[in-house]
């Protein structure tokens, strides 16, 4: 590892786009990034301080201030929540004796909150020090604090009670569990790795690459479905001086971590589909963008590219394709939720803040550095692989006709097996939370805190495109789950700390709705506020991206689909009431003056 | 059918939404011809003496007269309509929201580079004077308003357009141009 800013600048160059890389390392190298390397760093690329501060301070992992020798970044999400987070939380606060938000005086340790990290399946985890510790108890943190304090290295913290599949290699050495509870194509371990790249590519066009993909009708597995196909065909006919292919991990969708499993335990797949699209697409250059929370991965993700490379999977004239060139770098986030929308996501890759951009122009014409370029999600060019290998025809089997192939799902909450579930799309939800072992189910969440919140009436309706859409992210909420106060709430935080601020919709109305909810969850609410919550909500779907336009869905779907929670909530007597208190609300000015406060009670 | 009656007050304003409605300019006396006005600055009629149909509410809340003010407004007239920014949104007396009220207080009477001659670091603190609010709210998170004017301040052919259709029971004609916000 480098050992001064200096050296990470002379490793990354002084390209204003690669200044995430130089911020990451940075943050890791000195646990901040002060006013001193803001000032290198700007002066080596050329920019101003504030515009290198404007990026750090986007991302929710880089920090100007010291965050500690032992950074904690426990997750707050609502299944993290379920499974016992605040007895953890405060057992941290309690050990360490600060707060979260803090770090400790000595400098050692500091606690802080984080987005779901994509562990649902098996919470309360935690990120410390790009490692992550799962499946937390009281006793499990007092004991990470005892070992810090001890100065124990990191690996002495994991106590080599590493998860399942290839999570105990020497390059992962992790306590993550791949948790594969079914199989399909993408996760099988029929397909021999780099056999369509050597077998079927030296005898098929890019053209007919592509006529595949069309013919097996696949959409994007992230969650909008944009034909793959099409996408590619853009791409290739868009002009440009070079040709972009991006895999898109930034998972941050709470609730879903198949992408977590599948580069854990298939990333040569994942390889192999890039380099497919880029022999598609005419690129000789790919990028993995993957989130921050999944660094615990960068030597083994490096190490499979290594072995790729070796087998002549990537680099030059690969299976030997005369001019076929391709090679895969990884690229970190450093924790935005909003980079996962593709413009973001290139704005983050070029080293800016993940605003998304105005659409059009889309990627395919103007994406990375202005050139076309795809980015799919990495189940997309997994099962891009499957594709080509057995023809579109062989692939449209699978799923329903118009949401054909399998679905890897992410299931989490209240249920016996959470965990990857690879099923054909046109699964009905009543048979998934068979499948998984779910009973007395109050609610299911399909497709994360963005998607919808569906009760017992609708359990009968499938998975897929033209129904139940789904990026994978399934959570279960069992009977005795507050829906509104330990859900729904936790959802709408989430969406107010991930705004980007760039619309003001976005950056106001998720605050306001959230105002409204928790005005309603305190007994304080009356009927419009209701019929206010469902106007306004109304207004997001003019903000620029995916991310404001569903910030409301939390509250809109819960109010559409479980109407009764909150009637049951509501003042009936009252017509008004904003919950304002006059003598509370005098409190503070007449201490700091001194004076008791006295009140008239007019006619 | 006797004359409607209308009120008027400002709370945490600047009197530019008053100004606003006298800028109505000669048409003031076909109001008067309209309307009778009861407690207002206008008229300066000090308390409710008979029941209001229409309440027009300058300024938002800051302090407890403020709160008690637009109650006794809500109690007395049929409907209330908030005038201008600050009734609306808080306005610029809302810009003190994002300090805590101490930090504000010790500003205006200690720490100020303009406060010389309060030697005694004095804060008010009498009884007499109305109790300062933790911030500025606006009119609709105290009391239920029936209608907002907007702009700062509103153009008088909006307010008098307004009062002429809440009257007449006539719909409200509101072109692009007449719907200023600041």
């Amino acid at each position: 590892m480098e050992k001064s800013v200096k050296q990470i600048i002379e490793k990354y160059g002084t390209a204003q786009t690669r200044l995430m890389d130089i911020l990451i390392d940075t943050q890791e190298l000195l646990g901040f990034i002060g006013k001193e390397s803001v000032n290198e760093i700007a002066l080596a690329l050329k920019m101003s301080q504030v515009d290198v501060e404007q990026t750090i301070t986007f991302y929710h992992f880089l920090s100007t201030e010291p965050r500690g020798k032992y950074t904690i970044y426990l997750n707050n999400s609502a299944v993290a929540i379920m499974y016992g987070q605040k007895a953890i939380k405060e057992t941290f606060e309690k050990e360490v004796g600060i707060k979260f938000g803090q770090v400790s005086e000595d400098g050692l340790i500091g606690l802080f909150d984080t987005a779901c990290i994509g562990m649902n399946d098996q919470e309360p985890a935690a990120i410390i020090n790009n490692r992550v510790f799962t499946k937390l108890t009281p006793y499990r943190a007092r004991e990470i604090v005892r070992y810090m304090r001890e100065g124990k290295d990191m690996d002495e913290l994991i106590h080599e009670s590493f998860g399942d599949g290839k999570n105990h290699l020497p390059s992962l050495r992790s306590m993550v569990s791949s948790n594969i509870r079914r199989k399909g194509m993408i996760l099988s371990d029929k397909y021999i790795y780099g056999s369509v790249t050597k077998n079927i590519l030296p005898g098929i066009l890019p053209e007919a690459v592509i006529a595949e993909i069309k013919h097996s009708n696949i959409r994007g597995r992230g969650g909008a479905g944009f034909p793959t196909g099409l996408k590619w065909e853009f791409c290739r006919r868009a002009k440009g001086e070079k040709h972009y292919v991006i895999c898109n991990a930034d998972e941050g969708e709470p609730g879903t971590f198949k992408d977590r499993v599948i580069l854990t335990e298939k990333p040569e797949l994942v390889f192999e589909g890039m380099a497919i699209a880029g022999y598609a697409i005419g690129g000789d250059e790919g990028i993995l963008y993957l989130r921050y929370e999944y660094r615990y991965m960068k030597e083994y993700l490096e190490d499979v590219l290594m072995i790729m490379r070796k087998n002549n999977l990537l680099g030059e004239n690969i299976a030997g394709i005369d001019g076929f060139n391709f090679d895969i770098r990884i690229q970190y986030g450093a924790g935005a939720y909003v980079c996962g929308e593709e413009s973001a996501l290139l704005e983050s890759l070029e080293g800016k803040r993940g605003e998304p951009r105005d659409k059009p122009p889309f990627p395919v014409e103007k994406g990375y550095l202005n050139q076309p370029t795809i980015i799919n999600n990495v189940e997309t060019f997994a099962t891009a692989v499957r594709i080509v290998e057995n023809g579109g025809e062989w692939f449209t089997q699978f799923g329903t006709e118009d949401s054909t192939g399998t679905k890897i799902l992410s299931i989490s909450g209240d249920c016996m097996f959470p965990g990857v579930y690879e099923v054909n799309w046109g699964f009905n939800v009543e048979d998934m939370l068979d499948m998984v072992g779910a009973y007395n189910v109050q609610a299911v969440q399909v497709g994360g805190p963005s998607g919808t919140l569906i009760g017992p009436d609708e359990f009968h309706r499938t998975l897929g495109y033209s129904d139940l859409s789904t990026g994978g992210s399934m959570i279960i909420f069992s009977k005795q789950r507050n829906l509104l106060a330990d859900v729904v709430l936790n959802f709408m935080e989430f969406f107010i700390d991930e705004s980007c601020g760039s619309c003001s919709t976005c950056r106001n109305m998720p605050e306001v709705m959230k105002n409204k909810l928790v005005k309603i969850i305190s007994g304080k609410g009356v009927k419009s506020d209701l019929t206010d919550l469902k106007s306004w909500g109304k207004v997001l779907l003019a903000s620029r991206c995916g991310l404001g336009q569903t910030a409301g869905n939390p509250i809109i779907s819960s109010l559409k689909n479980f109407h009764h929670l909150y009637d049951e909530l509501i003042q009936k007597d009252k017509e008004f009431d904003q919950g304002f208190d006059l003598e509370s609300s005098v409190q503070r000015a007449c201490k700091y003056v001194n004076r008791v406060p006295k009140f008239h009670h007019h006619e | 059918m006797s004359k409607p009656v209308i009120a008027t007050t400002s709370l945490a304003g600047c009197f530019g939404c008053h100004m606003s409605i006298l800028d109505i300019d000669e048409r003031i006396l076909q109001l008067i011809e309209l309307v009778e006005f009861n407690k207002s600055p206008i008229d300066d009629i000090k308390t409710f003496t008979k029941p209001v149909d229409i309440g027009i509410i300058e300024g938002g809340c800051c302090n407890s007269e403020n709160v008690e003010v637009l109650r006794s407004f809500r109690k007395n007239c049929k409907i209330l309509i908030s005038l201008g920014e600050c009734a609306i949104m808080g306005g610029l007396p809302a810009l003190r929201n994002g300090i805590p009220i101490e930090e504000c207080l010790h500003e205006a009477y200690i720490g100020g580079p303009t406060v010389q001659l309060n030697k005694e670091h004095i804060l008010p603190n009498d009884d007499e004077l109305p109790m300062l609010l933790d911030r500025v709210y606006p009119c609709h998170e105290i009391v239920k308003i029936d209608y907002f004017l907007p702009g700062c301040a509103p153009r008088a052919d909006l307010i008098w357009d307004a009062l002429v259709a809440l009257i007449t029971g006539d719909p409200l004609k509101l072109p692009y141009e007449v719907v200023k916000f600041d």
